[in-house]
């Protein structure tokens, strides 16, 4: 363990900046991905609806 | 147990087993949705475990203090960067190959998630390069071929947007994902083919890692855990993609009917 405190874990030996900014960066775009795959999700979803409710919308792949 | 009637057994189970059966978008939406939360469980769980080594575990650098700690984001998203890139364009060549629509879909639900990860690698990237070299950005080969691998990225994606007609943006895409592959052994050997700023490989086959043996640990521990991700991403986003694009088929209109 290199910490004797919480000030000294958060102060990352004068490179706070450049570490924290580097994980929290990280941290927000996997959270943001995450948000954007449960939206993309719920839009495919709702897509599928209005067409099983409407028939064809769009052009599409014809399948089996 | 074993014995003459296990290698039976295995023998008719590999004759049984349907593999074209997985091809088909329904079986895998299906699968994909069962497979989706223990990839997400296994990240979480490699995560936190790779934070801690990283963090309480792993010591100080004498040479770089604590900076170096940015080590366990970095070369996991650099190497998943580079991974996923000829994953996708792998998939993209077998749908080229035999037109199979899953595997185009495969490469499209990839690219974003490979986007991200390619800018996360720049961006900790530059953030370890300013304390460590004194500058956010060089033009060294290593840096330059990373940047490109997140134009052919976005440029794999504006293109599959910009073309309406799903097979041909497939065909497309495809493309382009083939094309850009050159790049990454470019990345991957510019370190030893061209005088960079950049340090050499961490882990190679052929000698010692160049590192502690518990820096080494938490940043394959990382990997894994940006693996396992990568893989919940990509299977949730193409569940996403198959609906969109099967939304005609009888399968999708009968699944919904039983869900409702």
């Amino acid at each position: 363990m290199s910490w004797n405190s919480w000030t000294e874990f958060f102060h990352m030996g004068g490179y706070a900046f450049y570490v924290w900014g580097s994980y929290a960066v990280t941290a927000v775009l996997i959270a943001g991905e995450i948000l954007l795959l449960r939206t993309h999700r719920r839009k495919a979803l709702e897509l599928v609806r209005r067409t099983v409710k409407y028939g064809k919308v769009g052009n599409n792949e014809e399948t089996a | 147990m074993g014995g003459i009637g296990g290698i039976a057994d295995f023998d008719r189970m590999m004759n049984g087993f349907n593999w074209y059966k997985y091809a088909s978008p329904a079986t895998f939406y299906t699968l994909a949705g069962r497979l989706i939360p223990w990839f997400y469980g296994a990240a979480a769980v490699l995560c936190a475990a790779g934070l801690y080594i990283a963090f309480f575990l792993a010591p100080t650098d004498f040479q770089q203090s604590e900076a170096y700690r940015i080590i366990f984001i970095h070369v996991p998203a650099a190497w998943m960067s580079m991974f996923i890139y000829i994953v996708m364009a792998a998939w993209a060549a077998i749908g080229l190959a035999f037109n199979t629509r899953l595997s185009f879909m495969m490469a499209s639900a990839l690219a974003p998630t490979g986007a991200m990860l390619t800018f996360v690698s720049l961006w900790t990237g530059a953030l370890w390069g300013k304390p460590t070299w004194g500058a956010w950005w060089v033009w060294d080969a290593r840096l330059t071929s990373e940047l490109i691998l997140f134009f052919l990225y976005l440029g794999f994606m504006a293109l599959q947007a910009a073309i309406d007609d799903p097979r041909r943006a497939d065909r497309a895409g495809a493309l382009i994902a083939l094309v850009g592959v050159v790049n990454v052994p470019i990345i991957y050997f510019s370190v030893k083919w061209w005088n960079t700023l950049h340090q050499g490989a961490s882990i190679s086959m052929t000698k010692a890692p160049s590192m502690a043996a518990i820096m080494l640990e938490g940043m394959l521990v990382m990997a894994l855990a940006a693996w396992m991700y990568a893989i919940a991403a990509a299977l949730s986003r193409v569940r996403s993609i198959i609906l969109e694009r099967e939304r005609n088929s009888q399968w999708v209109a009968q699944m919904m009917e039983a869900e409702a």
